[in-house]
């Protein structure tokens, strides 16, 4: 832990973890889906489920997914925000498996009608985990510039992203690979020292075999 | 943080012949890889968040469970009164740690400092003496720096969360590092300000953290008043000559072992202590 996790961060309360994390939850996945969100179908599981609505836990998810960050005081008034913005949220309950105490699944569709699913998780602190996407494993904190990359599972792919990443002198930090089973859908996830610029995630996408690149950049963070 | 006991610090502190707040300063450059300038522009901006949150108290917000909410104004309204047991500056910090705890609780914006439920105890302390001893800013944010040190030799070698250590690791933590800042403020040396937060922490020992309904309300607001004045007392007593009689280190690792000795049901879980009250029960049905 570095002065500034012990010495803030400044946010939003009651609960580092059913607020602030929450917050990051939404952000990140909003930022995941590229786009503004028309519709959200928020399932909560386990203690977010318990004792969120005390810890306002649906609105600290509701503000990051309409791109407010934990510190934003706008956060208690994010449910009448999104219904005056269009935005249509709908909440529920799940049970997840094997799932961490503090996650919520979220269903997510854009205004130009992208869709992604995401299972976020709240560690505590304000430390967040994106455990999946798109019903595949993932693992990534929101802290650095991630590339997400589902693809065919077939010889070749990895290749393809990693000497591009070397191609445009981006440094990973760390990988990760999944599949479905074999030769079915697998997955990717890069985390990453610097931005993989536009260009080289425009030519991801059209490459065989892939079948959606997304792209986590920190690059309009403050 | 490469220090993992606080008198490690204050080796490097005497040693150097520098405070005790700069040893913490120069760590978080050569960690962050930043300048001073920077690390102390981040550190005002936090105090100066500190200062708004306080400022920004609103006696009418409750939070959504209706336990927490408009005992600052109750305690504000105290403070004008005559007939009071404790002096202005004591009744101050009690006003100013509930005053956070509640618009944390509020959903109003906080710096967690360590926690987000012990948010209260460093302000109240720290605000309360700029004001009432008219401190500049700077030795303010000096203070938050020893607090911070502090605070991060807990983290490392303890712990500062309710679910990893009970209460004692939040506002315990928080207790203990306001003790060393405002011991700082008051003129102690480098050995005076770690055994003020030894002897803020040793009153903390073994507290549980069993919040009614899992918020961050009761009993989290009120230890917040506990911790801060718990802090000063503590600076007060090293003030006047006294040192704990087990070093602070050792003090750290007790809490760190009582810790990892409590029960999950005693750490956040609210599955024992308050949290399972016939009140506080009947409470929970309410709000879920």
């Amino acid at each position: 832990m570095q002065l500034f996790d012990i010495i803030g961060p400044v946010m939003v309360g009651p609960s580092s973890s059913h607020t602030a994390g929450a917050v990051k939850i939404g952000y990140v996945a909003q930022r995941l889906l590229a786009e503004p969100v028309k519709q959200a179908e928020i399932l909560l599981h386990g203690s977010f489920l318990a004792t969120g609505k005390g810890h306002g836990t649906d609105r600290a998810l509701v503000a990051g997914l309409m791109g407010m960050r934990p510190d934003d005081p706008r956060i208690p008034q994010s449910l009448e925000l999104a219904k005056k913005q269009g935005m249509k949220v709908t909440f529920g309950a799940v049970s997840l498996k094997d799932a961490h105490p503090n996650s919520a699944l979220l269903k997510l569709v854009g205004k130009q009608g992208r869709s992604l699913e995401i299972i976020g998780e709240s560690l505590g602190g304000s430390i967040i985990n994106i455990a999946s996407i798109d019903g595949l494993s993932a693992n990534f904190s929101g802290d650095y510039p991630t590339l997400i990359v589902h693809n065919l599972d077939q010889p070749g792919h990895v290749a393809e992203v990693t000497s591009m990443l070397s191609h445009k002198s981006v440094n990973i930090a760390s990988m990760q690979l999944y599949r479905a089973y074999r030769g079915g859908d697998a997955v990717m996830v890069l985390e990453c020292d610097q931005e993989i610029p536009q260009e080289a995630i425009a030519w991801l996408k059209h490459l065989e075999g892939v079948e959606k690149v997304t792209y986590y950049s920190l690059a309009e963070d403050r | 943080m490469s220090y993992k006991f606080l008198h490690e610090i204050v080796n490097e502190a005497v040693s150097r012949n520098i405070p005790f707040w700069k040893v913490v300063l120069e760590e978080n450059c050569r960690e962050g890889g930043i300048s001073e300038e920077e690390s102390l522009e981040k550190m005002r901006e936090m105090y100066q968040a500190m200062k708004e949150a306080d400022q920004n108290y609103d006696k009418a917000a409750r939070s959504a469970s209706g336990m927490a909410g408009g005992d600052g104004a109750l305690l504000e309204t105290f403070r004008r009164q005559h007939n009071r047991l404790i002096g202005d500056f004591l009744t101050k910090v009690m006003e100013k740690a509930v005053k956070m705890g509640e618009s944390n609780a509020c959903m109003k914006r906080i710096v967690a400092a360590p926690t987000a439920g012990s948010c209260g105890v460093i302000p109240a302390v720290l605000l309360t003496y700029e004001e009432e001893r008219n401190a500049p800013l700077e030795r303010m944010v000096e203070a938050l720096y020893v607090a911070g040190g502090i605070g991060e030799v807990l983290a490392e070698s303890a712990a500062i969360s309710g679910a990893e250590g009970g209460c004692q690791a939040e506002i315990g933590s928080a207790s203990a590092m306001a003790a060393g800042a405002v011991t700082y403020l008051e003129g102690g040396d480098e050995e005076a300000i770690i055994h003020a937060a030894a002897l803020a922490l040793k009153s903390m020992l073994g507290l549980t953290c069993d919040p009614v309904g899992g918020l961050v309300e009761v009993p989290c607001i009120k230890r917040n008043v506990s911790g801060a004045v718990n802090a000063i007392v503590s600076s007060q007593m090293v003030i006047a000559g006294i040192r704990s009689r087990i070093p602070p280190d050792e003090v750290i690792d007790s809490m760190r072992r009582i810790g990892s000795l409590l029960p999950a049901c005693l750490r956040e879980t609210s599955q024992e202590g308050l949290a399972i009250t016939p009140t506080a029960l009947g409470k929970k049905q309410e709000v879920s």
